[in-house]
């Protein structure tokens, strides 16, 4: 009803003069807004652009202050990836972000659920301690956690103390999914109790298939967190660069290649871009998801 | 139905509970209540990792509050990040959110060309502002001497190392945008057209009818960004391990904060005092203070109704 209310239509025309004046108004404002999007644009996307220009000069070139590389260097791509110890990030990158993202949802969306639909005492106890603890900065608590992993279970020098937590439900996701999970009418879960589904049969039936986007969305956001976690490795792995994960070993990069920025560049590309192919990609399963049960009421 | 039948039900039920929220419940005492309370205990006992641990009482309070050189430059730092980053970065976002509910040419290519930046990594993002603004050969600078502007030193000068942050954090404003999009957009159009039929100017009707709507966002928008600056975290550290050009390894040692403490966050202290300084006590002091400003202002958070975090249904 909206859509259709933006473009009030004209009832009665108005004076010819002030209608060009208006229309003369609306271009003017047309060319200024985009005008202003443009500005805004560059803003946004000339970093990205130096950073890759410079991802493809020669060293030499890297030095200087030119903006457009003289030669393509796309040999800079393959001298990152030679680099040793880079190709074992990647792979430490994709466990930790694979495996952590399957342990999160598996073990959230119970709770989730649980908190979503189920009436017990305590209920809103549980909700605010998630929610306090989906705040809680990873350092408040890392030391006794580091002294666990590190004195008792002689596991620093890996990254299992930051996969491990995550089979045990992570606070901002149990918060997000419990949201989304909230929006699923009750009728559902009550007809399927009474086709004789039990509490699980209906969480893995009914409300699992239902659930797509948020579980997605959530996946989504437990891939970046780990991709991009840069804390937890240094905790956990940095004694031992066979664990390093990329954000971690990036930095590392700058300092083995001192002033070759070039070379540095093209491994922060490396590491930017799949974050960005896979929101592309994701995007669309989305958006497609949110349009599908966004039938609702 | 009969008393036994009723209370074995209630018992199925609490018993399904259970076993629905075992996972965070086992996650919250493992992961959250044990270490608090040890947290606690610690920040009480000298322990250096070696010997075993020892009581001294206030010590470590007293240590970290008077004596330790790093604790006052960080909570400084963080309020002018609090004061000048997360307002600007709440008023550009609101701005950006507000452009591109009037873009009506290509509105998707530019909202993800906007959105983009915040999807970089941390790590990642903050190398390439190193690179951009670095004050020998880098772009920004090339192009400001160009123009015959002042070309400032950014991460190596301690007078403009926050600002080179703040330029960051805008450049990473998406998430914001994405917010204010969504409360922009259910402002009921009728309001504005009432208004404009009233002779409200652009600004009244910004005033006037979108402000209101969206105060509550806001506010959302200032307490939890006052909530990441308190974790603020890798970006600082990134920028100033860069500039001051120490090379990371196992056992290197980096005076935080580079320049001249400048980029000093409370998380870079417990990191400093716990796994450089082996002072796992006063870390566990600097980790209890982040702890009691963090939970403030998620409690705040918790406590304004409508448009905020709702705990209740």
């Amino acid at each position: 009803m909206t859509q259709v209310l933006d473009h009030p239509v004209e009832l009665a025309p108005p004076v010819p003069g002030t209608l060009r004046a208006a229309r003369r108004r609306a271009l003017l404002e047309w060319i200024a807004v985009h005008a202003l999007g443009v500005a805004a644009a560059l803003f946004f996307t000339l970093p990205f652009v130096f950073v890759l220009l410079t991802s493809l000069m020669s060293d030499s070139q890297a030095l200087g202050r030119d903006l457009v590389p003289h030669t393509w260097e796309w040999g800079n791509y393959r001298k990152v990836f030679d680099t040793p110890g880079f190709l074992t990030w990647w792979r430490n990158t994709l466990v930790y972000a694979g495996l952590g993202t399957l342990l999160t949802v598996v073990s959230s969306v119970p709770v989730a659920y649980a908190l979503a639909k189920f009436r017990f005492r305590g209920r809103n106890l549980s909700l605010m301690l998630v929610i306090s603890m989906m705040m809680l900065p990873p350092q408040v608590v890392v030391i006794p956690m580091y002294l666990f992993w590190a004195k008792q279970l002689d596991l620093s020098g890996t990254l299992w103390p930051l996969i491990v937590p995550m089979a045990f439900g992570d606070a901002f996701s149990v918060f997000l999914l419990r949201q989304f999970l909230m929006t699923i009418p009750d009728e559902y879960l009550d007809a399927a109790k009474v086709d004789g589904c039990g509490d699980l049969r209906t969480l893995l039936r009914v409300v699992l298939p239902m659930a797509r986007p948020g579980i997605a969305a959530v996946a989504l956001f437990q891939f970046f967190y780990a991709w991009n976690d840069y804390f937890g490795p240094q905790i956990y792995a940095s004694e031992n660069p066979g664990a390093w994960t990329l954000s971690y070993g990036l930095e590392s990069f700058k300092g083995a290649h001192h002033t070759d920025w070039n070379l540095t560049m093209a491994a922060t590309v490396l590491v930017m871009a799949p974050v960005i192919l896979v929101f592309f990609f994701a995007q669309k399963a989305f958006v497609e998801g949110v349009t599908l049960t966004g039938v609702k009421g | 139905m009969s008393t036994v039948t009723l209370a074995s039900k209630r018992r199925r039920s609490a018993l399904r509970t259970l076993a629905f929220m075992s996972p965070w419940l086992i996650g919250f005492a493992v992961f959250f209540a044990y270490p608090l309370l040890s947290t606690v205990y610690f920040s009480f006992m000298h322990y250096d990792g070696f010997r075993p641990p020892y009581w001294t009482g206030g010590k470590n309070w007293s240590y970290v509050f008077e004596h330790y050189p790093l604790f006052w430059p960080a909570l400084r730092n963080t309020l002018w990040l609090v004061v000048v980053l997360v307002s600007l970065r709440v008023v550009f976002g609101l701005g950006v959110g507000l452009l591109i509910t009037k873009i009506k040419t290509a509105t998707g290519v530019f909202r993800t060309l906007f959105y983009l930046p915040y999807l970089a990594p941390p790590v990642a993002a903050t190398m390439a502002f190193a690179f951009l603004l670095n004050p020998g050969t880098g772009p920004v600078n090339s192009l400001l001497e160009k123009t015959g502007l002042p070309a400032p030193g950014w991460f190596s000068d301690p007078a403009w190392s926050k600002p080179a942050l703040t330029l960051l954090a805008l450049w990473g404003v998406g998430d914001l945008m994405v917010v204010f999009m969504a409360a922009l957009l259910d402002v009921p159009a009728e309001q504005y057209e009432a208004a404009e039929l009233d002779g409200a100017s652009a600004w009244q009707r910004f005033r006037y009818v979108t402000l209101p709507h969206i105060s509550p966002i806001v506010m959302f928008a200032v307490v939890t960004g006052v909530i990441q600056t308190m974790q603020y975290y890798t970006q600082p550290l990134i920028a100033g391990k860069v500039a001051s050009g120490v090379i990371q390894g196992a056992g290197t040692q980096f005076e935080p904060g580079y320049p001249d403490k400048s980029t000093l966050t409370l998380p870079q202290l417990v990191y400093n005092l716990g796994f450089q300084r082996f002072d796992y006590g006063s870390a566990c002091v600097v980790a209890l203070v982040l702890f009691a400003l963090s939970m403030a202002f998620t409690a705040l958070l918790m406590r304004r109704r409508g448009g905020l975090i709702q705990a209740g249904d």
